[in-house]
């Protein structure tokens, strides 16, 4: 048994590398691995203050194992950090199930006093504690050999344990009640979640500092939430994320003299936050604004091609084309906005402008579309006073939003359901697109 | 060492000077507890957490420009960093589906480390405000401070101060008692009468930031929020009735400045942390003995509550 212990230690020995930026690294990557699994627990349970709270918490531990070891060996400061962490932790439980309080208040008062008790009880020692300061803030250079034997013994347990319990532990996360439901043992996986979160914690300690582990929780597992709607795929890119925040953070703070290792490495993972939160494909900003402007934009051209269609329409389909003043006039609009809009029509191939550049007819893709469009707006007009009682003067507006969204399947429902109208509730005709080849305008394009 | 030694011990040591530290403690401590306990009925307790952590760069880039830990500037910086932080929250959590409490982490725990880098970048070391102070607060410095004469005593300037800030604000929760009740109960019920609820939670928020700001330097970043929480969660503990429980609040600020001098005399402890310890030691007490939610009082379901007043219940909303 004791022979095959040392024969893993040795087999871990020769992982560790033997120069100093390369135990930085080592320490970078093992970081980004643990907090990144970890956080995408956090934050898809919504506890990330929690890992705040016990980030914070284990100071104490931290403490006490500065003084109560004498060589500081980090097996012992390890041991005493994660007990005041899950301490923290269970006490955040029993005040939240003891009284009136509610979560944020029983998270900040372990969080603040856990951290005056260490502060306090270091300050008393101040020469036994001299390294409190790289627990506090982080330093990446001060990871030797031993701290990484123990922080790469603590990773593999957590990741191992993540391997096996990844699916109870990702259906709590999602629906506790559920997972209860079952047959899951959900109070002894939330002991064992607090357990790996504690974990997790005490492993970033030495790079990060206690202040800000929960950067290193909360940020790179949000960062990989916007990136993904696939679970394994955001675990992955949180441990990439962590990674490369941790290696950064650590390369910057060994160039830049003084500077502590924590802030830089949440610096750069904010750094990534930000850039994936305003790129991310799907769940970034900058799309979610192009997709708002070019819907925007789709609606513009749709209500200008429902325009020339009700001029046509008032004039009884004598004319072949309308002039740009008329469009002006009858969307309200100056004629340089109505120009600017005819050039999108015209580059998308709805309409075709006349030689004097000033009046301008449908092409047939334009009718289909305009028709569609009026279709769409009388027949839902029809649909709101028929069955669903709406006075006749108040089914507009709603109309004037919908018939940009209706789709051909929901269209042809509604016809069968109205039995194939041909008056709108206004007594206009609703036009059979379908039909396109009939329309007196439509042969000539 | 007799007992009457104990407790006579920081008088002996620090003679007047003990009174002058109880007052300092307490003076931060009181404003803080008055806010705290709104923060606490309104279940925005980490709210306070994100405040203290974030307005750190502001009052390193107001400190930068003016080099004077006194200047105003500093809490119009601070005041611009905590607003700044509830921003970005904002654009985090209203524009993707990252939830608020990891759109808090990330924003408080991004302005904290930029607050150290730009620390370390731009002042260096030689200056008074360096990590210590961020973590410890300048409490324990107190009397080396400069002093100015007052009805025949030097007393230090920051004592002056924050008595100012407390006074300050116990007038303004004097003015606003009415409204912030309400809204902390019954925001809707508040916002019929024609109180605006944003204008009374920014207004409550930037109040907050500025004690934040003023007990920042005494007791440093992240000590901050203990004052802000404990004596009104302990105090909730205690008493069904707003009034009582600010009441409560304040005494146990009382308490735990003097405790907390008690304990930094005799274990030769950080001054700002023996406060906080205290506090909690206090809030431990509410916990296990508090007469509305006292464990001790729920274990023995048979004997009748210390204290019934189940009628006037204007705590359980």
């Amino acid at each position: 048994m004791f022979e095959d212990v040392s024969v893993l230690a040795s087999v871990l020995d020769i992982l560790i590398p033997g120069n100093g930026s390369g135990k930085a690294i080592m320490a970078a990557v093992l970081l980004g691995a643990s907090c990144g699994l970890l956080g995408c627990f956090v934050v898809l349970r919504r506890v990330a203050l929690m890992g705040d709270a016990v980030s914070h918490a284990v100071l104490p531990g931290v403490v006490a194992g500065l003084i109560y070891s004498a060589e500081r060996s980090p097996g012992v400061i390890f041991l005493f950090a994660a007990a005041a962490g899950l301490l923290g932790a269970g006490l955040v439980r029993l005040m939240m199930f003891s009284t009136r309080l509610k979560s944020d208040a029983a998270l900040g008062i372990v969080l603040a006093t856990f951290f005056a008790f260490g502060i306090m009880w270091q300050s008393r020692n101040q020469q036994d504690t001299v390294g409190v300061m790289n627990f506090l803030f982080g330093n990446i250079g001060s990871i030797d050999a031993s701290d990484l034997r123990m922080m790469l013994v603590t990773t593999l347990i957590l990741v191992v344990t993540m391997f096996f319990l990844r699916r109870p532990l990702l259906m709590m996360s999602f629906d506790e009640g559920f997972s209860r439901g079952l047959g899951y043992p959900v109070k002894i996986l939330d002991g064992v979640f607090y357990f790996l979160l504690t974990f997790s914690v005490v492993v970033a300690l030495q790079a990060v500092g206690v202040v800000l582990v929960s950067a290193m929780l909360i940020t790179p597992a949000a960062a990989a939430y916007l990136l993904t709607d696939r679970f394994e795929r955001m675990l992955l890119l949180s441990v990439v994320f962590g990674v490369t925040s941790g290696i950064t953070g650590g390369l910057v703070s060994a160039e830049v003299n003084g500077l502590p290792t924590g802030p830089v490495i949440a610096l750069s993972a904010t750094m990534l936050f930000v850039i994936i939160y305003l790129l991310a494909p799907r769940h970034g900003v900058l799309s979610k604004v192009m997709r708002t402007f070019r819907r925007r934009m789709r609606v513009r051209r749709e209500n200008m091609l429902k325009a020339i269609y009700q001029i046509h329409e008032g004039e009884g389909f004598a004319h072949e084309e309308v002039s740009v003043m008329m469009l002006a006039r009858k969307r309200g609009q100056t004629e340089e906005k109505v120009n600017k809009d005819c050039r999108a029509l015209l580059s998308r191939g709805f309409i075709e402008m006349a030689e004097d550049g000033v009046s301008l007819h449908l092409s047939r893709l334009g009718w289909k579309r305009a028709m569609e469009i009026v279709r769409n707006h009388r027949l839902w007009e029809l649909y709101l006073t028929n069955e669903a009682d709406y006075a006749e003067d108040h089914v507009h507006e709603d109309a004037e939003k919908i018939e940009h969204i209706l789709e051909p399947g929901i269209v042809r429902q509604l016809e069968q359901h109205l039995d194939f109208p041909e008056l709108d509730p206004h007594g206009k005709p609703i036009p059979q697109p379908a039909h396109l080849v009939a329309q007196p305008s439509a042969a000539l394009s | 060492m007799k007992t009457l030694e104990y407790i006579t011990l920081p008088w002996d040591v620090l003679g007047l000077g003990a009174l002058w530290l109880i007052l300092m403690a307490f003076f931060v401590a009181l404003p803080c507890s008055q806010m705290g306990s709104f923060l606490i009925l309104r279940r925005m307790a980490l709210t306070g957490d994100a405040i203290s952590h974030s307005v750190f760069p502001g009052v390193v880039i107001a400190f930068f420009i003016t080099r004077d830990l006194a200047s105003p500037w500093l809490i119009v910086g601070a005041g611009l960093a905590g607003l700044a932080s509830t921003v970005i929250i904002e654009l985090i959590h209203k524009w993707t589906r990252v939830k608020q409490d990891a759109a808090t982490g990330i924003s408080f725990t991004a302005l904290f480390a930029l607050g150290v880098v730009l620390m370390e970048l731009l002042l260096g070391k030689n200056v008074d405000l360096d990590l210590e102070c961020v973590l410890h607060g300048r409490l324990g410095l107190l009397l080396e401070e400069d002093r100015v004469l007052l009805f025949g005593s030097l007393v230090p300037i920051p004592v002056l101060v924050m008595a100012g800030v407390a006074v300050f604000t116990m007038l303004l929760l004097g003015l606003f008692y009415r409204v912030m009740m309400l809204s902390s109960f019954d925001a809707d019920l508040a916002a019929s009468y024609g109180y605006r609820p944003a204008v009374i939670h920014y207004g409550m928020m930037f109040v907050v930031s500025f004690i934040v700001v003023a007990a920042f330097q005494a007791v440093g970043a992240i000590l901050v929020i203990a004052l802000l929480i404990l004596p009104g969660a302990a105090a909730y503990l205690c008493t069904y009735r707003l009034k009582v429980m600010l009441a409560i609040a304040a005494l146990h600020s009382l308490i735990s400045a003097v405790g907390g001098l008690y304990l930094h005399v005799w274990f030769n402890s950080n001054m700002a942390a023996s406060v906080v310890v205290c506090g909690g030691i206090l809030f431990l007490l509410a916990w296990l003995l508090g007469p509305v939610d006292g464990v001790v009082w729920k274990w023995f379901k048979d004997e009748p509550p210390a204290l019934e007043e189940s009628s006037d219940n204007a705590g359980n909303s």
